[in-house]
């Protein structure tokens, strides 16, 4: 009994665990810093030097020159990254409603004449809270607005959104989107 | 391309992808479990070996049922001990740049039973609990064992069919070890370092603090002298507006454990938003290949069944049942999630999808995944035992939500998690077969057995324990005040909230209709022993029912044999998965998404 199931059992997981718990993931973090750092660190984004985000973790953007990611339901501050989470409020929820009627308020207010519908994804929470990106359709709404911040051309605008555009990977999966931060880091070089 | 033919095409597409792997890696185990030399036997035989000796394992050394049963038991609460003791000394150990403080004792209770039971479920927020020791040895370590104890499971009911006349069913060691070492290292390590490549993260850095490019200006709680929020007359939360310009982000080795959540089928995120979170899940092909990882094993299985019991069809007409299901019930999470919610429609938002726009329900999901590829991963995740997410399934149309829920409550098969999946659905092979004996009148027969009182009596215990529990689980929580306290949205919602964290706990999924706030001394204990019982009470059964008919003669095919390689046994194995989940869930489902549905259809 003892030879054949306690002793194999307390060995077999001190094997295991070192195998499987320090040696697989010390390896595939050797060759992962070797072969891809920057994206094992984070796929950190620097200006003048300085880390100032991860193209890969949203920001909070309320400035009308900017362009605004997806709601974020992180707290206490949007976009924390210490907490990653979606809102979790079910379809019928009366709390769902009052968000999507303050995000679409703030959008109308910041853009008064733009009378086009307002995507989906600009008044509904991500799933992670964290999400680096919107739709196009996300974008080129927000265009007018930030020309006028800005005092430029809508045409420069949406020339940008245009070439910032990631469409479908390998042509069928994943959706046609903009990455906010880096949109925005653009818009700063325009200057 | 119309959003819906895109949806068409990327599902054709995947499950391409699938049934070309399902051959070659069914093959391959096949190969791995029956001990003929392989490429990776002659690569990894010295390993093997080694371990062995280490461990004082003789690998030619055949256990009965009820020794094997003993070694997964023994070896299974072990691992749970282990995770248990590195929650609660974390903060005295290494790998912790953020020094996080012992998880509590009920939570680490919750934790540790849930990932030794490949379950997955995290009443925790992994970003701000758990230092990068407990993430590695412990979780990343079940990861890989507990679905390894699946694949042993099923590798040792498939040789109940496959032997005759004999006492034994294999040595647990070595099948957990060749699981480990031939199957879930070496294709982790690929999808690891792929992952990796595409943005998962992959250090051991403390977390990195960044300058944003704007600041932002929040409320924050107030928290008094002792740290407790301070609260007005009316028991709301007393703000105070504060400015950031910092965001922290969190760092850690990911890509390692990513890839056998996904391949284990187990779930547990390295972060509280799991595979939503950038972090884990950065693009598109990452999701693709994350879903891929999920099914690529229970399907194989099937082949590999096939290719043990010597009669391939076997195989293929348990994979058709198991595709037949998945397929039908994804259908209807991605519409229902396309149509949107008609609520959002009068506030004069743009639910239609365009080329520049997903449209549809995107509260709760990913602009990189959109509806198709969310909604597609809800069921891909749900039938299996797998239960990571890349969409908040709480925020999902009632309908869509219904999905998850059903699959998960139809008791994972189709095809369910690495092991877990091929030995459940077997246990409805058998009930089907004795349906079908009783209406003609014979004995049931099933690969070459005789099923006989002591297998179906098995075969139904391990059918009912898990219903037992999400039933009994759910109408304990809506009857007690600390049952009640978890919920986050009102009415008919709140009650699916309930039912689903019972029905995932038990059938060892995962997910969650996640605002339940379940990280209370009631859930957590209430969870836990619904993801210990539920997982290895059947577990046990299946084991007894792979001794029982490992010690059987094989009965010769006659004419009087009902084929089970045909349409007529998929439809029987089909018939009997719904007419076992129809009949226990339906009232209870009734209460939730139905209900709920027809409020939503209501205001339309």
């Amino acid at each position: 009994m003892f030879a054949r199931i306690v002793r194999p059992a307390v060995t077999l997981l001190v094997v295991m665990t070192a195998l499987l718990g320090i040696v697989y993931p010390a390896v595939i973090t050797a060759i992962a810093q070797v072969a891809f750092p920057r994206q094992a660190a984070g796929s950190l984004v620097t200006r003048d030097g300085k880390p100032i985000g991860s193209t890969l973790i949203g920001q909070a953007f309320s400035a009308p020159k900017y362009f605004w990611g997806r709601p974020s339901s992180t707290s206490p501050q949007p976009y924390n990254g210490l907490a990653s989470t979606g809102s979790n409020l079910g379809p019928l929820n009366p709390a769902l409603m009052d968000a999507v009627r303050a995000n679409s308020k703030a959008l109308r207010d910041a853009d008064p004449g733009n009378a086009q519908p307002i995507p989906v994804d600009l008044v509904t929470a991500s799933a992670s809270g964290l999400d680096p990106e919107i739709s196009v359709a996300g974008a080129r709404y927000q265009a007018g607005r930030i020309a006028r911040a800005r005092g430029l051309a809508p045409a420069q605008i949406d020339a940008l959104i245009a070439s910032h555009e990631l469409g479908r990977t390998l042509g069928f999966i994943g959706e046609p989107r903009v990455n906010v931060l880096e949109l925005n880091l653009a818009l700063d070089q325009l200057h | 391309m119309h959003a819906d033919a895109m949806f068409q095409l990327m599902l054709l597409i995947f499950l391409g992808i699938l049934l070309l792997c399902v051959r070659p890696l069914g093959t391959y185990m096949a190969d791995i479990f029956d001990g003929s030399p392989n490429f990776s036997r002659r690569v990894g035989g010295r390993t093997e070996a080694l371990i062995y000796r280490v461990c004082g394992i003789d690998s030619r050394e055949e256990m009965s049922w009820k020794n094997y049963a003993l070694a997964l038991l023994l070896f299974n609460v072990l691992g749970a001990l282990v995770v248990y003791a590195l929650q609660r000394l974390q903060y005295f150990l290494p790998l912790n740049p953020q020094h996080f403080t012992a998880v509590s004792p009920d939570s680490s209770f919750n934790t540790a039973i849930s990932f030794i039971t490949n379950t997955n479920w995290q009443a925790y927020s992994g970003e701000s609990t758990m230092g990068y020791l407990v993430q590695m040895t412990g979780l990343t370590v079940q990861n890989f064992l507990s679905a390894a104890t699946g694949i042993a499971v099923a590798i040792a009911l498939i040789r109940g069919f496959a032997r005759h006349t004999v006492a034994t069913i294999g040595n647990f060691w070595v099948d957990l070890t060749r699981s480990t070492l031939y199957v879930l290292l070496p294709l982790s390590v690929v999808l690891a370092l792929v992952l990796a490549s595409q943005g998962v993260i992959q250090n051991f850095d403390g977390y990195k603090d960044v300058t944003t490019v704007e600041a932002v200006t929040y409320r924050n709680p107030t928290s008094d002298a002792h740290g407790n929020p301070v609260k007005d007359a009316s028991g709301a939360a007393v703000t105070q507006t504060a400015t950031t310009q910092t965001q922290t982000l969190p760092m850690g080795p990911v890509a390692s454990q990513e890839a056998i959540k996904e391949l284990g089928t187990n779930g547990g995120g390295f972060f509280n938003a799991n595979s939503a979170h950038p972090y884990e899940n950065p693009t598109a092909l990452t999701n693709l290949l994350e879903m891929l990882a999920i099914l690529v094993i229970p399907f194989a299985l099937t082949y590999t069944f096939g290719k043990l019991v010597g009669d391939t069809r076997q195989g293929w007409a348990i994979l058709a049942a198991m595709l037949l299901l998945f397929v039908s019930l994804t259908m209807v999470a991605y519409y229902s999630e396309q149509h949107g919610n008609p609520l959002l429609a009068r506030q004069g938002v743009d639910q239609l999808a365009g080329a520049a726009q997903p449209g549809g329900n995107m509260e709760g999901k990913e602009a990189r995944f959109g509806i198709a590829a969310s909604a597609l991963f809800a069921a891909v995740t749900t039938a299996t035992s797998c239960g990571a997410v890349n969409s908040m399934h709480d925020s999902m149309t009632p309908l869509g939500g219904f999905v998850p829920l059903f699959l998960i409550q139809l008791g994972e098969l189709a095809p369910g998690g690495v092991g877990t999946g091929l030995y459940s659905v077997l246990m409805f092979a058998i009930l089907g077969v004795f349906i079908a004996g009783l209406m003609i009148g014979r004995t049931p027969e099933y690969i070459g057995k005789k099923i006989e009182a002591l297998e179906m009596k098995l075969a139904s215990i391990f059918i009912l324990t898990t219903p037992f529990i999400v039933l009994i689980g759910t109408a304990t929580a809506v009857m007690t005040i600390a049952g009640k306290a978890g919920v986050a949205n009102p009415g008919a919602h709140g009650f699916s909230e309930i039912l689903y964290a019972f029905s995932s706990a038990a059938n060892n999924n995962g997910s969650a209709f996640g605002g339940i706030s379940s990280n209370t001394p009631f859930y957590n204990v209430a969870l836990g022993l619904a993801m210990f019982i539920a997982r290895f009470w059947p577990i046990v059964s299946a084991l007894a029912i792979a001794g029982s008919l490992a010690a059987k003669k094989r009965v010769p095919v006659t004419e009087g044999t009902m084929p089970t390689h045909g349409p007529l046994f998929v439809a029987l194995l089909i018939g009997s998965v719904l007419l076992i989940g129809v009949l226990t869930y339906v009232p209870a489902l009734a209460l939730g998404p139905v209900v709920e549905h027809f409020m939503l259809a209501a205001v339309q």
